[in-house]
């Protein structure tokens, strides 16, 4: 089963004199959990930036297979429009809509999978209340899968530093993605935090079939669930492969440790 | 402890000694150029270091507390008021008492009274339509005058060129409010917050400048008078006239309401409020900004527009006079004072900024100065209003997520 | 083409004057990110300060009339650079944590007070305002083109960019301003006192505007306590014209906006003198935000 979802392409990213990501070749297939590592100011985030549609790459094309087979490349659309191809991502520094409750937080992220206009809104019609209670329940089932729910009615930025990382999940989750991309998700957890999202996102690829590709500093973390992993430093890619691969790679001990 | 209040005593002192020196000029020096006099008000300087001195220690302790309770709560008082109205049987009498006080009104005070009221009322439509662009879309909006001139000029144009009636007036106003709105909202869609303040502030000035100088079209400076008041069936008298648009006014803020609250709870409202929220993270969830932006504009002058609407038929009489920056910003004040997103605060600070300088006449003069405290004081101590937004809670039912 | 040479002149003194302003806007927004919307109030407390200290001084004494000016020049720089910091203290500094919308809106509140403690304290009338920058013999009025409130006006916004441009260039504080403007965070965490970074910011820009607005007040003739809004958001839209945060694109954007008005105004129409200024900025914030000299920047996520 390797049926590609994601092709990245002679990627690169400028910005005024600095090659934040250099000529870089990525391809994600499906129901694959991918690692993308790499020192700090390595260009992981930007790369993340291009995909999700907040920058405009400089050079490359980005192109998304989705599930009805049908090709898009995506360069320079606008981010909902990548959304609704079924791309979803957080945010490293936590963006989370802070004053509304984490419920809310979620049920936004249904918005690309609904429909109902301000008519609705105003009529108030069957159709609209059906389609309003079943972002309620989904959302509510979100936030059960990923243990929030205790959380559900609590502003989100009154919620401790974890369970905002997985309320970005859970966020993310619910514009029903086929490919999620989470940017360090694992900062600033502590060890019994950082094994239970290990465990939900294993749970979150076996389960609803959502391919998954994570920047992460944490190296156990990395090692235990990815399998395919690429190594970034300085814009280039210096290294792709199995953990085992990678961990043996010269290359990357180089960049990680110096000279 | 004893310490500390030798260290305040010393801060506030030297704070009204400041203060003194640097409003010295201004506040005691007044100079007649043409009479060639000058005169002293040493009093003054008295007041400047008292005043400063007491608002010192008043504002340590605000700042002290303000920096204690950091967490985001609407406050306890509001969280009352909200489980009280959220119960049904309370809410229904308190709804029919309202109702019942708003249909005697007319006929307990005088015809100035109602006429006051009125315009309360009016603020009240235009603070809910900019709070939809700010409170809730977070899009500072300075320009709002300029949709309220495109109702209240709508209707004045086409009674003078066409003899329009009040009551065609009043959608056909609305609706040319959104669609300037839409208009409006093209141009400014990708900038900045900040900028956009700007931006609208500009396109309310250059409207008003349009309406002054277009003088053969707009009758220029000198306005348009005679605007009829609406009529029911036949003219109304005087008093008849100014009960009746007491009573459009209040079913009107009722409507507003009662969509207003829907919308909030809507898909629309979410997106809305996700994108005041973060506009990056707001586009990353599926959130089209454009739209949306255009959808809070369009709202926003949809209301602005029925509000000129009114003031027309109101005041029989407009200019571009009644439509400069400081209206807009009277609104702005309206919406920080109530609470940013939160409709029973924004309809109280509507009544309170048109009603505090009708009432209290002696203030009158204090008016603009009131306005620039409140939109300082705010910000710093309550950021979210009198009456705080309170966020919807939801009850769900169990869902069974074991599959 | 006399008519020609007189709109360069007048664009040339606007240009000026919509400079010294511009200068405080572009310093403040360039380390705080904040529209200082109250800043064409400091402007117009720069010339009341004036017309109050000089006319006291007039009337009550018998000093040079050129020792009147520069003692009033001192006198509305002082008092300006005080509002300013005050008002940093005061409205802004409590906010710096706060978005950048809640700041603005402080920010407009700080403008209404100003303006209001002016008329309320003295007048809101036009009061009339009797130059006191002494003639040049050899300027002689009617002969030659330019008056001598025009030629102080241009030299001494001359002498005031260079001295600014020296002082942000070579000084620790100047050095500490830019360290800020490109990140506040970094900044401070390498020691810069970001409070202390704050008042010298509001204060230069004070001083500056309180120049503009002494010597304006010397050129028209006649002051009010709004003179400080229209001046204000011109010199913003100056400020935006060329690169906000960008001094010299303050300095460009500034004299671009003076010309275009005086020229437009001559040949176009008066009428929409004001609108012009409103035009541009809409234009350039539309097609190009970053302004003439400022840079292209894509937020960083
Ligand atoms: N919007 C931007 N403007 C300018 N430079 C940027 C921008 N975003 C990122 N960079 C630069 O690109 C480089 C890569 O950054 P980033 O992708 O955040 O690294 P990583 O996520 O791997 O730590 C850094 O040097 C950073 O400063
Ligand atoms: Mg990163």
């Amino acid at each position: 089963m390797s049926d590609t979802i994601l092709d990245i392409r002679n990627f690169s990213m400028i910005f005024g004199g600095l090659h934040a990501v250099n000529c870089v070749n990525i391809h994600i297939d499906k129901c694959e959990i991918v690692a993308l590592i790499g020192p700090n100011g390595a260009g992981k985030t930007t790369l993340f930036n291009c995909i999700t549609g907040l920058y405009t790459p400089t050079e490359g094309d980005i192109t998304v297979y989705n599930s009805n087979k049908k090709t898009v490349r995506i360069n320079g659309l606008n981010p909902n429009k990548i959304t609704e191809l079924g791309l979803a991502r957080t945010f490293q520094n936590i963006r989370l809509f802070n004053s509304m409750t984490a419920l809310e937080n979620v049920m936004i992220g249904c918005h690309t999978r609904l429909k109902a206009g301000i008519l609705g809104a105003i009529l108030r019609d069957g159709k609209t209340r059906a389609e309003e209670q079943g972002v309620i329940d989904t959302s509510m089932g979100i936030l059960k899968k990923l243990k929030l729910e205790r959380y559900a009615n609590e502003t989100a930025s009154n919620l401790p530093y974890g369970p905002q990382r997985l309320l970005e999940i859970a966020r993310a989750m619910a514009t029903e993605p086929q490919l999620l991309l989470l940017d360090e998700p694992a900062a600033g957890m502590n060890l019994a935090e950082t094994k239970r999202l290990d465990y939900i996102i294993s749970k979150i690829r076996d389960e609803e079939q959502i391919t998954i590709l994570l920047i992460e500093h944490d190296m156990n973390l990395v090692m235990s669930i990815a399998e395919r992993i690429y190594v970034l430093d300085y814009g280039e890619l210096i290294a792709e492969g199995t953990p085992a691969e990678i961990k043996a790679n010269p290359a990357v001990i180089k960049a990680y440790l110096g000279e | 402890m004893k310490a500390s209040f030798f260290k305040t005593l010393r801060t506030t002192l030297l704070n009204a000694l400041w203060m003194m020196l640097i409003t010295f000029p201004i506040m005691v020096i007044k100079v007649k150029p043409r009479e060639s006099l000058v005169s002293w008000r040493w009093m003054n300087l008295l007041w400047v270091g008292i005043g400063t001195f007491s608002l010192s220690w008043i504002w340590r302790y605000l700042l002290s507390r303000r920096d204690k309770g950091s967490k985001l709560n609407a406050g306890r008082g509001r969280e009352v008021l909200g489980l009280l109205w959220g119960k049904k049987k309370i809410r229904a009498v308190l709804l029919a008492a309202l109702t019942l006080l708003v249909i005697w009104f007319p006929w307990i005070v005088n015809l100035y009274q109602v006429g006051i009221i009125t315009s309360g009322l009016m603020f009240v439509i235009l603070g809910l339509g900019l709070n939809i662009v700010i409170g809730y879309g977070g899009l500072l909006h300075l320009g709002y005058a300029a949709f309220y001139a495109m109702g209240a000029y709508n209707y004045a144009l086409m009674y003078l060129y066409w003899g329009m009636q009040f009551w065609l007036a009043l959608p056909l106003g609305a609706v040319s409010g959104a669609l300037f709105g839409i208009l409006i909202g093209f141009p400014v869609l990708r900038l900045r917050g900040d900028y956009l303040a700007i931006v609208t502030l500009a396109f309310g000035e250059i409207m008003r400048l349009l309406l002054l100088n277009l003088s053969d079209f707009t009758k220029g400076a000198e306005g348009i008078a005679q605007i009829p008041r609406a009529a029911f069936i036949r003219a109304l008298s005087l008093q008849e006239a100014t009960n009746y648009l007491f009573y459009i006014c209040a079913v009107l803020v009722a409507f507003s309401i009662f969509i207003i609250r829907r919308l909030e709870n809507s898909r629309i409202g979410r997106a809305l409020e996700a994108m005041r929220e973060d506009e990056i993270a707001a586009q990353s969830m599926g959130i089209n900004l454009t739209r949306n932006k255009l959808i809070t504009f369009a709202l926003g002058a949809f209301w602005a527009g029925l509000a000129g609407v009114i003031l027309a038929a109101k005041t029989t009489y407009i200019n571009p006079g009644s439509f400069t920056l400081l209206e807009s910003v009277m609104i702005l004040v309206a919406v920080v004072l109530g609470g940013m997103g939160s409709i029973p605060g924004v309809i109280l600070g509507a009544l309170l900024v048109t009603l505090i300088p009708e009432y209290f006449r002696a203030l009158s003069d204090y008016r603009m100065l009131m306005f620039g405290v409140v939109l300082v004081i705010m910000p710093i101590f309550r950021p979210r209003g009198i009456i705080p937004k309170l966020r919807k809670h939801y009850t769900v039912k169990e869902v069974d997520c074991s599959s | 083409m006399e008519y020609f040479l007189q709109l360069v002149l007048a664009g040339l003194t606007k240009g000026s004057i919509y400079a010294l302003i511009a200068l405080g806007y572009t310093m403040v927004y360039g380390v705080f990110k904040l529209i200082n919307f109250a800043h064409g109030e400091i402007y117009m407390i720069g010339a009341f300060t004036a017309l109050i200290v000089g006319g006291a001084l007039q009337i009550t004494t018998d000093l040079a009339p050129s020792m009147i000016f520069l003692i009033s020049l001192v006198a509305a720089i002082f008092f300006s650079a005080a509002h300013g910091a005050t008002m940093e203290r005061i409205a802004y500094r409590p906010l710096r944590q706060a978005p950048r919308l809640t700041a603005l809106i402080s920010a407009i509140g700080m403008s209404l007070i100003l303006q209001n403690y002016v008329r309320l304290a003295q007048t809101s009338d036009f009061l009339p305002f009797h130059s006191m920058i002494p003639d040049i013999p050899w300027l002689t009025p009617g002969v030659s083109p330019i008056t001598t409130t025009q030629l102080t006006i241009v030299v001494t916004t001359v002498v005031v960019m260079i001295s600014l441009t020296l002082f942000i260039k070579f000084t620790k504080m100047g050095k500490a301003m830019r360290a800020a403007a490109q990140d506040r965070i970094m900044a401070q965490l390498v020691g810069i006192d970001m409070n202390r970074v704050a008042t010298y910011t509001f204060v230069i820009g004070s001083v500056t505007a309180a120049i503009g607005g002494v010597l304006i007040a010397n050129h028209m003739g006649q002051i009010n306590f709004y003179i400080g809004f229209l001046a204000g958001i011109k010199a913003f839209v100056a400020a935006v014209l060329g690169g906000i945060g960008s001094i010299p694109g303050a300095v460009l954007g500034s004299f671009v906006l003076g010309m275009a008005e005086s020229f437009g105004a001559g040949y176009i129409s008066s009428a929409y003198e004001d609108a012009f200024a409103f035009i541009i900025l809409i234009i350039v914030l539309i097609f190009k935000p970053s302004g003439l000299l400022g840079r292209n920047e894509v937020e960083k996520v």
